[in-house]
């Protein structure tokens, strides 16, 4: 982009990031979370649930089957869910400052 | 040697040629100094994931999970999971920000975060300290693989690895890597999989051998499955590799080990370390000596010798035989779930020592079947505190990830912010489909190669298994496909680092700190020359490390990074009240201590300290990122609040060029084209 846009002043500045850096924050935290419970409840499936954990799947024991293969296309599966939420926020963030957003900035 | 020993050489040989090529046909591209330092912001997404791939999978990656798999089976699958999954929480907290940031390097953050060139300096160090600890395990493995197939000196493969890397990166900087790194990862990809589909033809597949394990649990593999075997004389590694000198025989059946002349055992011990109040056990070992040469006439004399006994040295031949033996308490033996507990000997050798197993003995330094496929296996619970260990692991293993210097570089090679999440987001696919078949290759190593516990050797599976196969020059060429593929993976990713380290040097130390006023040329002229210093110094390195363990040399490096840069990464990008006190305390603090407790504990292994420390302590001493990671966000937190006054006045507008989409012209690029 070759004509850059004049900086809107402090006040307005300190409230736009507070407002893209909560909506980002709090999606990175949601897909986190959602990963964190995945990979630090399967430590306590294999100890205490060693039932599940060893049940047979096509030949593999149950936990092996998921850390070794299926353990890939969810955290593929996170991402992409992330990307397009990402891309979401920055999209709605341009057109608040494109459109008539402004003056609201302002 | 035969033409079949040299198919493999061809595969090595084809690799470099590529390299070195490939390298010189990009490098006519690479004019400018943005080129040289970040490819011109131009590669496309697809080309970025892949050349960022190409550089994340090492010598540890190809070789070493599939020998660690190997050894410990299950507990190892956290490591390529955890690997891969680095890189979501690269995604999801650090890749958009940084690259937003416009900054090229890690320091040019630090500089730019809070205003600080001194926290450049901090920051320029851990580069330099990370890059060459991770450049030392990729020197070795070059040199043990020219080893295994070419039974070249140590030093060679070194140097051909040290020499062409060099070259390609001082003639083509970023520009001259990114498209071999592209090629490296499609190669590496390649090169693990399909071996597999044909070998799986043979030897059956992933599931039926799993599946094998699991409803033989209290088996261990023999040494030599085929009696037809004629190759029984493997190398115990001597005591300076501790503990690969171990020969721990299996209760479960009868080890008959032969001797060479002239072998010596340094210690005796029981494989079950005995607990308070059991007899000392008094037959582990019987040593059977042959009449020796000037007393042809002689009996066969026989010892017996018990735990703790040692040194035993053996002039001439001999014959050794350990079997179970039960555990006593009082002169009754000892019983668990009904059953009486056994154990063998543990054998320590002075020194190298060649020797041949008996056919049908149970592997020695092998694992069960049950301990082996299930979770909580002799790797993470050998201190005790299995769940302990593995969460620790974890931790490192993804803050690790997400702190490497030389991967974060790569972002910056995006054209933007929303190009470095997508290129994230294929990174992950590209991982996640190489990460499968090394564990693939670890499960068939143990039905097929157990030879590999007898000598510790179990890396080399990737290179050693396709010889297993009935038709040698099948089997011949798959491993020079393999051997191709290794040396993909030591050459990109040591091109990396490089890269990086040589950006430190040239960017951060001569055009920020040195010389400020140095014109793009000087700096493309120090970055070359910075790069020979560098190539020249990891080969130094690299002869000294021969001793010591590539994955050790790897989790320092992670640990590292987890401690120190993560922490800084993610609080720099998301706090504003982060201070330049508060960052350097925390890296400093959590990088330096978690290195010491790494190094106690290596020499607590050793025996160099001799100290007895609780199995607790011991375990958080060998994996110290559990408390590493949050010392170091705790510490950059209390500083940075006591230190409130140094936040930067103009936080709010650092924060919005971190966050905000680069339309809204924010951004501004360290590196102007």
């Amino acid at each position: 982009m070759s004509e850059r846009k004049p900086l809107p002043d402090r006040a307005d500045t300190a409230r736009i990031t507070r407002q893209i850096m909560r909506r980002q924050a709090g999606l990175s935290v949601r897909v986190a979370s959602v990963f964190l419970v995945l990979i630090l409840g399967l430590p306590l499936v294999n100890r205490y649930a060693p039932a599940i954990a060893q049940a047979r799947i096509w030949g593999f024991p149950a936990s092996w089957l998921f850390l070794g293969l299926l353990f890939y296309p969810v955290t593929v599966a996170l991402s992409v869910y992330f990307v397009r939420a990402s891309d979401r926020i920055e999209a709605e963030c341009r057109t608040y400052f494109d459109s008539d957003g402004d003056g609201a900035a302002r | 040697m035969t033409l079949l020993q040299w198919i493999p050489v061809f595969g090595v040989i084809f690799m470099t040629v590529a390299t070195i090529g490939l390298g010189l046909w990009a490098t006519r591209a690479a004019k400018t100094a943005a080129d040289f330092f970040v490819a011109g912001r131009s590669v496309s997404v697809f080309w970025n994931a892949s050349a960022i791939s190409g550089e994340y999978l090492s010598a540890a990656s190809f070789m070493g999970i599939a020998g660690l798999l190997m050894k410990n089976g299950y507990d190892a699958l956290w490591y390529p999971a955890c690997y891969a999954a680095g890189y979501l929480f690269l995604l999801l907290f650090i890749a958009g920000p940084l690259r937003r940031f416009g900054a090229y390097t890690i320091p040019d953050f630090a500089e730019g975060r809070f205003d600080s060139p001194n926290f450049r300096k901090v920051a320029v160090t851990f580069v330099l300290f990370i890059g060459f600890f991770y450049t030392m395990p990729q020197m070795k493995g070059a040199g043990l693989v020219l080893g295994a197939i070419l039974n070249w000196p140590y030093w060679a493969g070194i140097a051909v690895v040290g020499m062409v890397i060099t070259f390609n990166v001082a003639f083509g900087g970023m520009k001259g890597i990114t498209f071999v790194q592209a090629f490296q990862y499609w190669a590496k990809m390649f090169a693990i999989a399909l071996p597999i589909f044909i070998l799986a033809g043979t030897f059956n597949h992933y599931p039926t051998n799993l599946k094998k394990i699991a409803t033989t649990p209290g088996e261990i593999p023999s040494v030599w499955p085929d009696s037809t075997q004629v190759d029984r004389v493997q190398t115990i590694k001597g005591q300076a590799n501790y503990p690969a000198n171990v020969l721990a025989c299996s209760p479960l059946g009868t080890t008959v080990i032969r001797l060479p002349e002239g072998a010596r055992i340094a210690r005796l011990s029981p494989v079950r370390t005995p607990r308070e109040g059991e007899d000392r056990i008094e037959n582990l070992l019987r040593v059977i000596r042959y009449p020796s040469k000037n007393n042809a006439g002689g009996d066969l004399a026989q010892t017996v010798y018990g735990a703790d006994d040692g040194p035993i040295s053996i002039a001439g031949e001999a014959e050794m035989i350990a079997m179970g033996v039960p555990v006593t308490r009082g002169g009754k033996p000892v019983m668990e779930d009904g059953k009486p507990v056994m154990t063998s000997a543990k054998i320590e050798f002075e020194q190298k020592t060649k020797l041949a197993i008996s056919p049908g003995a149970p592997s020695p330094n092998t694992p069960t079947n049950l301990r082996w496929i299930e979770p909580f296996g002799p790797m993470t619970s050998k201190h005790g505190y299995p769940l302990l260990y593995t969460y620790s692991l974890i931790i490192a293993l993804i803050c690790g990830t997400a702190g490497l210097p030389h991967i974060l570089v790569r972002f910056y090679t995006n054209p933007d912010g929303r190009a470095a999440k997508r290129t994230t987001l294929w990174v992950m696919v590209m991982l996640g489909s190489f990460y499968v078949f090394p564990p693939i290759w670890g499960t068939l190593g143990r039905l097929v190669q157990p030879s590999l516990y007898v000598t510790g050797a179990t890396d080399q599976v990737v290179i050693t298994l396709p010889n297993k196969l009935e038709n040698p020059l099948l089997g011949a060429v798959l491993s020079a496909i393999t051997s191709a593929g290794a040396f993909a993976a030591f050459m990109s990713t040591f091109s990396g680092l490089l890269v990086s380290m040589s950006g430190a040097l040239a960017h951060d130390i001569y055009g920020k700190i040195l010389r400020p006023r140095a014109t793009p040329q000087q700096r493309m002229r120090m970055f070359k020359i910075a790069a020979v210093v560098i190539g020249a110094a990891s080969m130094g390195l690299g002869l000294l490390v021969e001793s010591f363990d590539i994955a050790m040399m790897v989790g320092w490096a992670f640990a590292i990074a987890a401690c120190s840069y993560f922490p800084l990464l993610l609080l720099g990008a998301w706090w504003p009240g982060l201070t330049k006190f508060g960052a350097g305390c925390g890296m400093l603090g959590g990088g330096v201590l978690s290195l010491g407790a790494i190094v106690t504990s290596m020499l607590l292994d050793k025996k160099v300290i001799p100290l007895t420390v609780s199995p607790l302590t011991r375990s958080l001493l060998e994996q110290p990122a559990i408390w590493g990671v949050p010392l170091a966000l705790g510490l950059m937190v209390v500083v940075s609040k006591l230190t409130a006054g140094s936040i930067p006045e103009d936080v709010d507008l650092k924060m919005l060029r971190l966050h905000a989409p680069e339309e809204l012209g924010f951004s501004k690029n360290y590196i102007e084209h």
